[in-house]
């Protein structure tokens, strides 16, 4: 689903964000992505999601590198993708109904077919009932999970998330999760970015570590594989 | 997978794949039209003042072309009006004056001959000029006789020139007055006017263009982090600038409309004081307006430099933005 060829970033003006990375997820993992600040999490979904460019390397999204994707062209590639972020974004000028259907409007769904999908989407997240509701006047986790509503509304097969749960408390943070969990029950590939060492050890996914743009860990679900136990350096942040 | 892989290629749509195109294609623009227009409809006050510039900037110019446009209906008459007067020498008798006419008549290159005596000229200055006090006070009668000559419409100016010249050589003619000075030189001031016109047609458009221009500019920056989402969730650069085209369309229609509005209040107002004035001179003249072709132009000026401008600034300032 996504794959990783010795991927370098270093933007401009700044140092090497991401070194010489391989990574190959298949379709239907559920994938933590960790490591503390500056390690390169979000520069590598930004590369997943073509908003950035990699220096070197090629990363391949959905069997199509992502180098063949032009400008022009990336609105649609995005579309097959769905992207949960820290903030959740939401647009403020109009319902929760509203925001999660934009995805559908983009690509052209009839209204018929929004009303079903934005529903269906709603009541899957547990916020069945708030459509008509403005999404600053809900709390952090059900902004959050209308963000999620969003991603998931047009059934991508992929779904990238950074720091998901970065303004949550454990409680709620265990809930996304677990929505997650749902998703890729379902059959949707996830990417998931976050610093909550416990959160992620409890859920037991492959964990992907890196540090300083480098790959130092990949443990699979069922502990295999290798991790650099012992530094401090993570779960701190 | 198999389930989301489905929907990997874009989304399912009902009916066939090219009429459910078709009619998503609309229905985004209807979507992003009347949004677009409630977009202007919550801040009525900015949009209005927006909307007033845009309708005075295309009224002025709209307005200077009708003036124009009658200037040159009331002097088509003229063109051809190289009629000129004779004036005999003041005290001549009236017989003289007669017999002259009749002689001028019977020469070749000439159309007409109508002679005014004195009295029916001091009758006729007496009723339209309100010097009649004056006039009473002088106790002579101070206007001579004259002869309005027409020459014939096949004579060109150097050969009604000559005729005017030779008129003018006779004893009894004092002064020969050709009309047709002033006339080239009326047209001449209106071909002024007209060029005049153009220049500040050109301008003022230019002038649209820049006000929807930066208004859409503005609007673009409060929007900034709505155009980020949508680009980040998929939204093609046509869907995103859409909302802004339409924004320039609505203000270029309702900017026109207030033009048209404006120019006809204008003709309206003036159509009764110009009546007057044509009657003041004995004319059945009364202004023209631009008529439906011409408030149809204004309106579609409109929405075309309001397009316009929303197009440099979308093309300009859309790209910028990129989600980081």
């Amino acid at each position: 689903m996504i794959r990783f060829e010795a991927v370098g970033k270093r933007y401009p003006g700044g140092g090497e964000a991401l070194a010489t990375l391989d990574l190959d997820i298949a379709p239907g993992e559920f994938v933590f992505l960790t490591g503390p600040s500056g390690a390169g999490k979000s520069t590598l979904l930004k590369l997943v999601a073509l908003i950035e460019r990699p220096s070197r390397g090629q990363v391949i999204v959905n069997g199509q590198s992502t180098r063949q994707i032009p400008r022009r062209r990336i609105a649609q590639f995005r579309r097959g993708l769905g992207i949960v972020f820290q903030d959740h974004k939401l647009l403020a000028d109009r319902n929760v109904f509203d925001n999660v259907a934009l995805p559908l409007i983009i690509a052209g769904f009839s209204p018929r077919d929004i009303n079903r999908r934005v529903r269906a989407a709603l009541d899957l997240v547990g916020l069945a009932n708030k459509g008509p509701r403005n999404p600053m006047t809900l709390s952090t986790g059900e902004q959050q999970r209308v963000g999620i509503a969003r991603a998931v509304v047009s059934k991508p097969p992929l779904l990238i998330a950074d720091e998901p749960t970065g303004n949550l408390d454990p409680e709620l943070s265990l809930e996304i999760m677990r929505l997650f969990e749902r998703f890729n029950e379902l059959g949707v590939t996830l990417l998931i970015a976050s610093h909550d060492i416990d959160l992620i050890t409890r859920l037991g996914h492959r964990r992907v570590m890196l540090a300083e743009g480098r790959l130092v860990g990949d443990t699979a679900a069922d502990g295999s594989g290798y991790d650099v136990d012992g530094d401090p350096a993570y779960g701190q942040d | 997978m198999a389930r989301t892989r489905r929907s990997e290629r874009g989304p399912r749509r009902s009916g066939p794949g090219m009429v459910a195109r078709i009619r998503a294609y609309f229905r985004q623009h209807a979507h992003h039209s009347l949004g677009a227009l409630g977009r202007l409809a919550r801040q009525p006050v900015a949009s209005l003042l927006t909307v007033a510039v845009i309708g005075i900037a295309l009224a002025l110019p709209a307005g200077l072309n009708v003036l124009v446009a009658n200037a040159r209906v009331l002097s088509a008459g003229w063109e051809s009006a190289v009629d000129f007067s004779v004036y005999l020498q003041h005290g001549l008798e009236l017989e003289r004056a007669e017999a002259l006419a009749a002689q001028t008549r019977a020469r070749s290159g000439i159309a007409a001959v109508e002679i005014i005596s004195a009295e029916a000229a001091l009758a006729e200055f007496r009723e339209h000029s309100g010097f009649t006090a004056a006039l009473e006070s002088l106790g002579e009668n101070p206007l001579p006789h004259t002869l309005v000559v027409r020459p014939a419409p096949t004579l060109d100016a150097g050969a009604v020139a000559a005729l005017a010249a030779e008129l003018e050589a006779l004893e009894e003619v004092e002064l020969v007055q050709l009309d047709t000075a002033w006339v080239e030189r009326f047209l001449g001031i209106i071909d002024i006017a007209r060029r005049a016109t153009e220049v500040t047609l050109l301008l003022l458009g230019l002038a649209v263009i820049i006000i929807v221009g930066n208004t859409i500019r503005l609007d673009i920056q409060n929007r900034r982090s709505e155009i980020e989402v949508m680009k980040l969730i998929g939204g093609s650069d046509g869907f995103i600038r859409r909302p802004f085209l339409y924004g320039g369309l609505w203000y270029g229609i309702t900017g026109g409309l207030l033009a048209v509005i404006l120019t006809g209040a204008a003709l309206l107002a003036l159509a009764a004081p110009v009546g007057r004035l044509a009657g003041l001179y004995g004319s059945e003249f009364s202004l023209v307006g631009p008529g439906m072709a011409g408030f149809a132009a204004l309106l579609g000026a409109g929405t075309l430099l309001g397009w316009l401008g929303a197009w440099v600034a979308t093309a300009r300032h859309l790209r910028e933005i990129e989600p980081t």
